[in-house]
C-alpha cells in the first residue's frame, strides 16, 4: 500500500502549490502528451529531468519520489523488456524513461494538490452538466471516492490472497476471487453507509 | 438532552422463498439520558437498533423520531443532529490524509477551502491528532483511526452520537482510550458495546437479545442483567 500512498498531498508553498489546480492539470496534460507523442529516444532523458526538476520544484521528498518511481518500475521494466524483444534497444529504453517521467509528472500534480482541492476543481468544471440534471459535486466526489478506495481495495486483495495461501488452495482462482469480490462490495456498502451517516449527498 | 423516540419501531427483513425474519421485535423507548449503552450478543438486533436512530436503517413498521423529525421522512435533518460511528473506522476514513479526511465532512457546511482546512485543523488538535494532520489515514494506528472518524463525526457538531462497537476490534489499551473520548462527549451518546465497564458507566443501558430489549436500567442493574444472563 505504501507504494500508493506515495502520491501523497505534501503541504507547502512552493510555486506548484501556488500555482491554480486547473494550470496543474493542464500542465500535466501538455507534458504527458509530449512524453508520449514525441518519439526520439534522446528526448527522453530530457523528459525525465523536467519531471525530476518538477518534483525538486514542489520539494516531493526522495523517499516519495523513490516510492513512486518503485511504483512504475515494474511496469516500466516488463514493457521495455517487450519493447526490446520487438523493436530492439533504443524503443525499450525509450520506453522506459517515458514511463518514469510520466510517473513522476503525476506524483508532482498530487504531491502539491490536496484531494479536496482536487473535488473543488472537478465540481467547477463538471457545472455545465448541471444542465442536464447531473449533480457536479457529486461527480467530483465519486472521481475522489474512486480514487481514494484503490489502497482500501489492494489492502483486501492482499489478505484474501494471505487467506487463501493460509488454506493452502491459492491456486484455486475461486478460492481468491470469491471472497475477494464479497469482502470488496461489502467495503462498498460499508463506505455508503459511512457517507450517508456523514450526510454527504444529502444535499 | 435531545429525544430519541422509538414507537413501535420494528425491522423485518425478507428471506428469499421463507417470508420475512424480524431483526428487530416492535419496540418502544424513549432516550432521553445523556449516555446510553446499548449491550447484548453477536446478532442480537443492537446495531439494528442503533442503526435506526440515524435513518441507516429504516424501520419496517412503526416509527423513529429524533426531536421530533422522522428519520424516514426527515432524513437529511436527522443526519445533521445524529453522528454515526462505526467499528471499523476504515470504512469510514475515505481521504488520504487526515485532515482531508475531515475537510470531507466539513464541505457540506463550510465552502471557502482555506476555512475549511482552518476549522479541519483546529477539529484534529481537539481530538490530539494535530501531530497527523497530514499522515497518511492507513498510518495511524487503530486507535488513532477510531479518533480520527469520531472527529470527523464530531467536526459536523451533531447533537447525539451513536458509536456502533467502536472499541471491538481495538486492544485494551485503545478500547480505554476511546471509550473515555466517547464518554467525555458534550453530546448525548449512544454507544453499541460489548465493554461492559463502559456500558456501566452510562447513565441508562439497554440489553437486547434476539430482537426485543430485555432489560433495561441503570449502568451496573443492566450489564448485572446481562452477565447473569449470559453465565446463565
Amino acid at each position: 500500500m505504501s507504494d500508493l500512498m506515495a502520491g501523497l498531498h505534501q503541504p507547502g508553498t512552493t510555486v506548484l502549490h501556488r500555482l491554480p489546480v486547473g494550470a496543474k492539470v493542464l500542465g500535466l496534460a501538455v507534458l504527458s502528451l509530449a512524453i508520449v507523442v514525441v518519439r526520439d529516444v534522446w528526448f527522453a532523458p530530457v523528459f525525465l529531468a523536467i519531471t525530476l526538476l518538477l518534483a525538486a520544484l514542489a520539494r516531493v521528498p526522495l523517499r516519495s519520489v523513490w516510492r513512486a518511481a518503485r511504483g512504475v518500475l515494474a511496469i516500466a521494466v516488463l514493457a521495455s523488456a517487450l519493447q526490446w524483444w520487438w523493436y530492439g534497444g533504443e524503443k525499450a529504453a525509450e520506453t522506459f524513461l517515458d514511463l518514469l517521467s510520466l510517473g513522476l509528472a503525476a506524483l508532482s500534480l498530487t504531491a502539491t494538490t490536496s484531494v479536496n482541492e482536487m473535488v473543488d476543481a472537478l465540481s467547477r468544471w463538471a457545472r455545465p452538466l448541471r444542465r442536464v440534471g447531473v449533480d457536479p459535486d457529486r461527480v467530483a466526489l465519486t472521481v475522489a471516492l474512486t480514487i481514494g478506495a484503490l489502497p482500501g481495495t489492494i489492502a483486501i486483495a492482499r489478505e484474501t490472497r494471505d487467506a487463501a495461501r493460509a488454506r493452502g488452495v491459492d491456486r484455486n482462482p475461486r478460492a481468491y476471487l470469491s471472497p475477494f469480490v464479497i469482502r470488496v462490495v461489502a467495503r462498498a456498502h460499508e463506505s455508503g453507509d459511512a457517507l450517508h451517516a456523514r450526510g454527504i449527498g444529502d444535499d | 438532552m435531545p429525544t430519541i423516540q422509538l414507537d413501535e419501531a420494528c425491522v423485518r427483513v425478507p428471506l428469499p422463498g421463507r417470508g420475512e425474519r424480524e431483526i428487530l421485535a416492535p419496540t418502544t423507548l424513549s432516550l432521553t439520558e445523556r449516555r446510553i449503552a446499548i449491550i447484548g450478543a453477536n446478532g442480537s438486533g443492537k446495531s439494528t437498533l442503533a442503526r435506526l436512530i440515524n435513518g441507516l436503517v429504516r424501520p419496517s413498521s412503526g416509527r423513529v423520531t429524533v426531536e421530533g423529525r422522522d428519520v424516514v421522512r426527515e432524513g437529511a435533518a436527522v443526519r445533521r443532529l445524529v453522528g454515526f460511528c462505526f467499528t471499523d473506522p476504515a470504512a469510514q476514513l475515505v481521504m488520504p490524509t487526515c485532515v482531508e479526511d475531515i475537510e470531507l465532512s466539513l464541505r457540506r457546511t463550510v465552502k471557502d477551502a482555506p476555512t475549511r482546512r482552518a476549522r479541519a485543523l483546529a477539529v484534529l488538535a481537539a481530538n490530539g491528532l494535530a501531530n497527523h494532520a497530514h499522515d497518511s489515514v492507513h498510518s495511524l494506528s487503530g486507535g488513532q483511526r477510531q479518533l480520527l472518524a469520531l472527529a470527523g463525526v464530531l467536526a459536523l457538531e451533531p447533537k447525539i452520537v451513536v458509536a456502533d462497537e467502536p472499541t471491538t476490534l481495538l486492544d485494551r489499551a485503545n478500547t480505554r482510550r476511546v471509550g473515555d473520548a466517547l464518554l467525555a462527549l458534550d453530546q448525548q451518546l449512544v454507544l453499541v458495546t460489548h465493554d461492559l465497564e463502559a456500558a456501566a458507566r452510562c447513565d441508562r443501558v439497554l440489553v437486547v437479545d434476539d430482537g426485543h430489549v430485555i432489560a433495561d436500567g441503570t449502568g451496573d442493574e443492566a450489564v448485572a442483567h446481562y452477565v447473569g444472563l449470559v453465565d446463565r
